[in-house]
């Protein structure tokens, strides 16, 4: 019953970050119809840009200081949300009335384009994050380890995944993104622009996805620049799992996922982890094409 | 604004190809402020697509249309409806998943001074903008009688009532010009007479009304001018009592349309 427990609290860390990873994911595929594959490696983008930070104005073998540590989300989910912008205007737009096959090219262009930028200004090899970046100390409950860095990410993630569901549902600006999301041209009719809606949900999604990368790298202490590949495709799943397209769904898929990783790694196999992730991503859209909250989607896929 | 030799609206040879297909041909229509206009035709006379000329939805071939003597043809959509040109659908066009309420308040988008990022910090200021919308949006629900289904969901709603909810929509966008794309389609003979009510309602409040609609009884009604179009060339124009008369209407339209009545079933 330990491993239970201990599994379970894992799982709901990793799961709260694809949660937030896959908010992005979800809200440019409610708006857009389209897949940002790029979105992984904004994340993993942030994750860099934190380390950087916190590297630079760390001395060797010190602590980072609080504000420090601050500061390298501050500066990650600016510059994230500034990349996801420009991803937008220079790889997106252009194409908005093209067909959506040449959109879905040029996202995976885009994540290409990223992960090799990644590695050119960064490096090829994994690099490590410091210790102590978030306080880490072991509360042991039960015989179950709970990490108090675990707990400040699960903690975190649910007040910003909070934040943003008030936004979305209580604001007027929020009302606006989900009108464009449900009809563009009614939308447009009714006087929002549409366009300005659409580059807030690109600011919104890369900076949600910016403080999930940096969590992976200050939770599993390491980076590689090719991380966003697994990372992304994880919280991708986690987007279809819980309805694409429905912003509930990506916070209910991702914490799902990432406590069905979580065991499944535990009782069955490590080894087959991303293996048993797949089947159950298969198994779901066999049973729930739509995924458990999504609506009216298959056909627009 | 005030200058009375400047009409509303001012269509100026206005004409738009499709492919190979003349949809609208030279077209002229000048609207005063004030008025409710019908704009009536056979199936397939382009009156839907003069909506959308003038919605910015399609851009002429050639033609102006200015508002306020101002040139707007080629704006975007949302730049024209910021200018208080707002419509209705043919085919409602509710936000799903909405309720009544939020439906209504999407369409106040523009009273709004929030931006994304405002919204996001949910300033004091904000809150109190807000909640005095939310108070007008109500207000307008209760005009319409549909204050009590506020928070249902829009488009579970009975036809007639969903179009009563976008006619709230657009209301709330407050209007210069409303443009309704056949307001009664769909609606039984009691709704039609309270649709009659609204539109009257609604220009007494001073907002001018283009409309298209296929049931005489709305469009002689409400009407104060009336301009006839058929394959995309203005074929009359008058009061309802000269078209009534015309025997180019008759011919073209009121002989030969009346097996084409959208009532509902």
């Amino acid at each position: 019953m330990e491993i239970f427990f201990q599994q379970l609290a894992n799982g709901l860390t990793v799961g709260s970050i694809y949660a937030l990873i896959a908010l992005g994911y979800t809200m440019v595929y409610g708006i857009l119809k389209l897949i940002n594959f790029a979105h992984g490696d904004l994340a993993v983008l942030g994750a860099f840009i934190g380390l950087t930070v916190i590297t630079s104005l760390t001395g060797a073998g010190a602590a980072p200081s609080h504000w420090v540590v601050i500061l390298a989300f501050v500066v990650a989910v600016l510059v994230v949300a500034i990349a996801g912008v420009l991803l937008e205007l220079t790889a997106y737009r252009p194409l908005r009335h093209a067909h959506r096959l040449s959109a879905v090219v040029s996202a995976l262009g885009a994540s290409m384009l990223l992960e090799n930028g990644i590695m050119l200004i960064w490096s090829p090899q994994t690099l490590t994050f410091p210790e102590g970046i978030l306080p880490s100390t072991n509360y042991v409950i039960g015989g179950v380890v709970l990490n108090s860095t675990q707990i400040l990410i699960v903690a975190i993630s649910f007040l910003l995944m909070l934040a943003l569901y008030l936004y979305v549902n209580k604001t007027r600006f929020g009302t606006a993104i989900r009108a464009s999301a449900i009809d563009q041209d009614a939308a447009r009719l009714m006087g929002i622009n549409v366009n300005r809606v659409i580059v807030s949900v690109f600011i919104l999604g890369p900076a949600l996805g910016a403080i999930g990368g940096l969590f992976i790298g200050i939770y599993y202490r390491q980076a590689v620049f090719d991380m966003g590949w697994i990372y992304g495709l994880n919280a991708f799943i986690a987007a279809i799992i819980g309805g694409i397209g429905n912003i509930p769904g990506a916070m209910l898929g991702g914490l799902l996922l990432g406590l069905f990783n979580s065991l499944a790694g535990g009782y069955i196999s490590s080894t087959w982890q991303e293996a048993i992730t797949f089947a159950l991503l298969i198994l779901i859209l066999l049973v729930r094409p739509t995924g458990i909250l999504g609506e009216r989607v298959a056909e627009k896929v | 604004m005030n200058d009375n030799s400047t009409p509303l609206l001012q269509l100026d040879s206005v004409g738009i190809n499709f492919g190979g297909l003349r949809a609208v041909d030279d077209l002229n229509l000048s609207i005063k402020k004030g008025d409710v206009v019908g704009l009536i035709g056979p199936n397939g006379a382009g009156k839907t697509t003069v909506f959308n000329l003038i919605t910015g939805v399609y851009k002429p071939t050639d033609g102006v249309i200015r508002w306020k003597g101002e040139p707007i043809s080629g704006l975007p959509p949302y730049r024209i409806a910021q200018r208080r040109i707002l419509r209705t659908f043919q085919t409602i066009r509710l936000f799903s998943g909405m309720s009544v309420l939020e439906n209504v308040l999407a369409g106040q988008h523009m009273e709004t001074h929030q931006t994304w990022l405002s919204g996001l910090l949910s300033l004091p200021k904000q809150r109190r903008e807000e909640k005095a919308l939310r108070k007008s949006c109500m207000e307008i629900l209760e005009q319409l009688d549909l204050a009590s289904i506020a928070h249902e969901e829009a488009t579970s709603l009975p036809y007639g009532i969903q179009r009563r909810v976008e006619m709230a929509r657009t209301l709330a966008a407050k209007p210069e010009l409303l443009i309704l794309d056949e307001p009664a389609a769909g609606l039984n003979d009691s709704e039609s007479v309270e649709l009659n009510k609204t539109i009257l309602g609604i220009r007494d409040q001073g907002v001018t009304v283009i409309l298209v609609e296929h049931d005489m009884n709305v469009v002689m009604n409400v009407t104060d001018h009336i301009c006839v179009i058929n394959f995309g060339r203005k074929i009359a124009e008058g009061g309802p009592e000269d078209i009534r008369n015309n025997p180019q209407v008759i011919e073209a339209y009121l002989g030969s349309d009346d097996d084409d009545d959208e009532e509902a079933a």
